[in-house]
């Protein structure tokens, strides 16, 4: 595996959308190359050495390229976006965007992130130290087939609006999340490790969210059936097992109506 | 002033039953010519290219409110889909089932399209429908309101009053600056309004106590009574669902008996519209099957129908149609997001995103229903090429039907992506048919039919002296036909040249000049009728919520009109 370090040395005035910063477009490049690439600051196109110092080549493919990002980050959107392959390293703060319609490899972000952080993610594998602001692991504007796979795993609090449309996939969030987790969802895991605001799991068709803390406003349209224990993440616990959105259509397979199923630790 | 020659090119028009001679075709200012009127032209060298008049499409949902919901509430359909800016271009391209008003002109200018005409307006909202025709650039633009469901249509026909409907007919006409009279679900969507449809064409409407066989006789009866360019334009009722061939062959017998009385050179008295729909055998989605074969049986038979085809293209797009109970049946299919509105007094609408898979055995028995329709047509002439944009597909795919219509191996490579292919061929007669269409059938079916059918033909559709010079020139040899079906599909996406009103428009692909677009609409003249002026005062005062001052359409929303006069009083 190669390494590229690109350090923010002359940072933007307006936020950069530097979706050519992935592994598939640094491989096969040289350090010269890769400053040649182009980021957008506002309307203004510009070469991406402008605003960063790279240093290393890229390797032969994106699965053999890493990319470490120094420097305060907190301007620079879209890191990652539509990845397939290889590693992403992000030394501090990173701004929206982060690893969107990501396909594989693995970015981790050792600050905070902004919004709409690993939207539309296929596969791959995302981590963020710190928190993460909204709609993350959510489905694209008036796209509804969100998330398909992979893995999202924040250390800190969310925002509102995680998991919209959520088909497949887990999102770990280890604090708090903010209102509507897997609005729509139909399919996939959300894990929430803190408390929850509200509105968890509305109009959702299929999938399984699981809250250890408190709902603080839970939806009338969720009914507890059950007490089960469950292995979550690498331990086992108990959870009172709720079936919902019973306000929303619902598919049956093999006869029986499929719900979605909302936990909450005992 | 302007001179152009188009030299040595394999000419077919139709119109003048002209079959791939090698002609040249001349232009000045903006239109066709003799080539002896030309002094000093210049040349643009066609050789081994095929040349037609500019392309006509007769329906295509491609401006007004419904259009702009499908464009607002879909923004996945221009995410990672969307060119910036063409190096050519003046304006930024998006979106791709329900393209931008821009994309839209410089994607119909870049297959050789000139004329479009938009096929449903509500006549509430014709303001919104002509300010997105004046921002669509370089096609020229027709719209059709919708008849089929409004109150005073339905209350003159109930009444028998043919005059008073065609009174009301000629008014609404100026008032939204309309062209032609467009029915969608006759009845059907005004049920919708009380939460009902109807079923089939003896279901009366509720209150109005009216049957969509009678509006639908009324209409035509005051088509022929005005002497409009085009006829009456139906979505029949009961469209999308298995078995509906009984209902659509009841449909289009309501145009026995009629003939055509006009002076434009139309001989139908109905256009049904988006025929594919409407083919279907079986009474469930289990037995689902093409029964295109008896519709088209009884269309071939009848010089006063002409009928488009609706193709499925296998896309992923966004259905929207004036037939709103139509719309809430699909949601509630797909469970997609859906929008309905209701136009007061006048029509309803609803649209929700489809996606037509290769993998679903409905989507590709409705594929092949549609191409049937072509390939069984015995008159082009009376056959057109659509999509119904973007209900079964985007215009942006003719080149691939018409590839299809003119390649077997083309239908047979689509095939083997099927998953159901042997219960599509079971279900169709797709497999049994060997046929395959020329470039002669093709501009019947692209220009020159279309063109007879609106009654526009002395303008557009045609290569004769003295239309406008819309010509369209496409890399395709006839006597050395590619045969690699795709060489025909890049042909037709991409023309070599357009030619619009005298201007070089399009150059290898390219848009390379915005010539101005108009836009067309039919004034007919009756005589003074108080009890229809009446009825319309009384009727704005009563039920509309807009004054009847502020309904017609204010000059300034027109752009540069080309009005088509129709005058009943001589």
């Amino acid at each position: 595996m190669k390494t590229v370090t690109l350090t923010l040395t002359n940072p933007s005035e307006l936020f950069i959308e530097g979706q050519n910063i992935t592994p598939d477009n640094f491989a096969g490049r040289k350090a010269a190359e890769i400053a040649a690439l182009d980021v957008w600051e506002g309307k203004q196109k510009s070469p991406l050495g402008k605003y960063f110092t790279v240093e290393g080549d890229g390797g032969a493919t994106a699965e053999e390229t890493k990319i470490v990002l120094r420097g305060d980050c907190t301007r620079v959107k879209r890191i990652g976006q539509q990845m397939t392959a290889g590693e992403i390293v992000i030394e501090g703060n990173a701004d929206m965007y982060i690893g969107g319609w990501m396909k594989g490899g693995k970015i981790h972000v050792k600050g905070n992130v902004d919004s709409f952080c690993g939207i539309g993610m296929e596969g791959g594998e995302l981590i963020v130290d710190g928190n993460a602001a909204h709609h993350l692991g959510s489905s694209p504007r008036g796209e509804w087939r969100g998330m398909q796979g992979g893995v999202i795993r924040v250390a800190g609090n969310a925002g509102n609006d995680t998991a919209t449309f959520i088909n497949g996939g887990t999102i770990v969030i280890g604090g708090d999340a903010d209102i509507h987790i897997s609005t729509h969802g139909e399919g996939g895991t959300v894990i929430v490790k803190g408390n929850a605001k509200g509105r968890v799991g509305g109009q959702m068709v299929k999938g399984d969210i699981y809250v250890y803390g408190t709902i603080e406003n839970p939806l009338p349209g969720f009914s507890m059936v059950d007490e089960v224990e469950q292995e979550v993440d690498g331990e086992t616990a108990r959870f009172a097992h709720y079936i919902g959105d019973l306000g929303e259509r619902h598919p049956t397979s093999k006869g029986k109506t499929v719900y979605a199923n909302l936990y909450t630790k005992l | 002033m302007s001179e152009l020659i188009i030299k040595n090119g394999f000419v077919f028009d139709p119109l003048q039953g002209i079959k791939g001679d090698r002609m040249d075709i001349a232009v000045k200012d903006g239109k066709i010519v003799e080539t002896s009127a030309l002094s000093s032209p210049k040349t643009i060298d066609a050789t081994g290219m095929t040349v037609m008049a500019g392309g006509v499409d007769i329906h295509s949902h491609v401006v007004g409110p419904k259009v702009n919901v499908g464009r607002l509430f879909r923004p996945e359909d221009k995410l990672f889909k969307s060119p910036h800016k063409s190096p050519t271009c003046n304006r930024m391209e998006m979106g791709f089932s329900v393209p931008s008003t821009f994309k839209t002109g410089y994607d119909y200018a870049r297959m050789g399209y000139v004329f479009v005409n938009e096929a449903a307006m509500p006549p509430l909202h014709s303001p919104h429908v002509h300010e997105e025709i004046r921002d669509t650039p370089i096609i020229d633009n027709a719209a059709m309101p919708v008849f089929g469901n409004n109150w005073f249509t339905l209350e003159y026909l109930k009444n028998n009053e043919i005059e008073n409907n065609a009174a009301y007919t000629a008014w609404l006409l100026r008032a939204t600056r309309g062209f032609g009279l467009k029915v969608v679900n006759p009845g059907g969507s005004e049920a919708w309004g009380w939460g009902l449809n109807c079923a089939n064409i003896h279901d009366p409407v509720p209150y109005f106590d009216i049957t969509p066989a009678e509006i639908v006789k009324g209409l035509i009866e005051t088509n022929e009574f005005l002497g409009l360019p085009h006829s009456v334009h139906l979505h029949c009722n009961n469209l999308g669902n298995p078995g509906n061939y009984v209902d659509t062959l009841e449909s289009l017998k309501l145009a026995e008996g009629y003939a055509p009385k006009n002076d434009f050179g139309r001989e139908q008295v109905l256009h049904l519209t988006h025929l594919q729909f409407h083919s279907y055998g079986g009474d469930s989605w289990g037995n689902f099957e093409s029964r295109t074969k008896d519709v088209m049986d009884y269309v071939n038979a009848h010089d006063n129908i002409t009928v488009d085809m609706g193709q499925v293209t296998l896309d992923e797009t966004t259905t929207m149609t004036a037939d709103g109970p139509f719309e809430h049946h699909l949601c509630s299919l797909n469970h997609l997001k859906w929008a309905n509105v209701d136009v007061e007094l006048e029509t309803a609408a609803g649209v929700v995103p489809y996606i037509y898979s290769p993998k679903v055995k409905v989507c590709t028995i409705q594929w092949a229903v549609g191409l049937e329709i072509g390939l069984y047509a015995k008159d082009p002439m009376r056959t057109f090429i659509t999509t119904d944009h973007p209900n079964a597909g985007p215009f942006t795919r003719y080149p691939q039907v018409i590839t299809w219509l003119m390649s077997r191996a083309a239908r047979d490579e689509t095939m083997k992506t099927f998953k159901w292919l042997e219960r599509t061929i079971d279900a169709t007669s797709i497999d049994s048919i060997d046929r395959e269409l020329g470039l002669y059938e093709i501009a019947q079916m692209t220009r020159a039919g279309p063109a007879k059918a609106l009654g526009i033909s002395n303008t557009y559709g045609g290569l004769a002296p003295g239309m406008d010079a819309d010509i369209a020139v496409y890399a395709l040899n006839p006597e050395d036909m590619p045969s690699d079906p795709a060489m025909i599909e890049k042909a037709f996406s991409r023309c070599a040249w357009l030619i619009k009103d005298g201007v070089v428009t399009v150059r290898d692909g390219e848009v390379v000049e915005e010539p101005a677009k108009r836009t067309v609409w039919v004034d007919v003249k009756v005589p003074e009728n108080a009890q229809v002026q009446r009825d319309i005062y009384e009727h704005f005062l009563r039920h509309y919520s807009v004054k009847l001052d502020n309904y017609s359409l204010f000059e300034e929303h027109l752009h540069n009109p080309r009005v088509i006069e129709v005058d009943t009083t001589q």
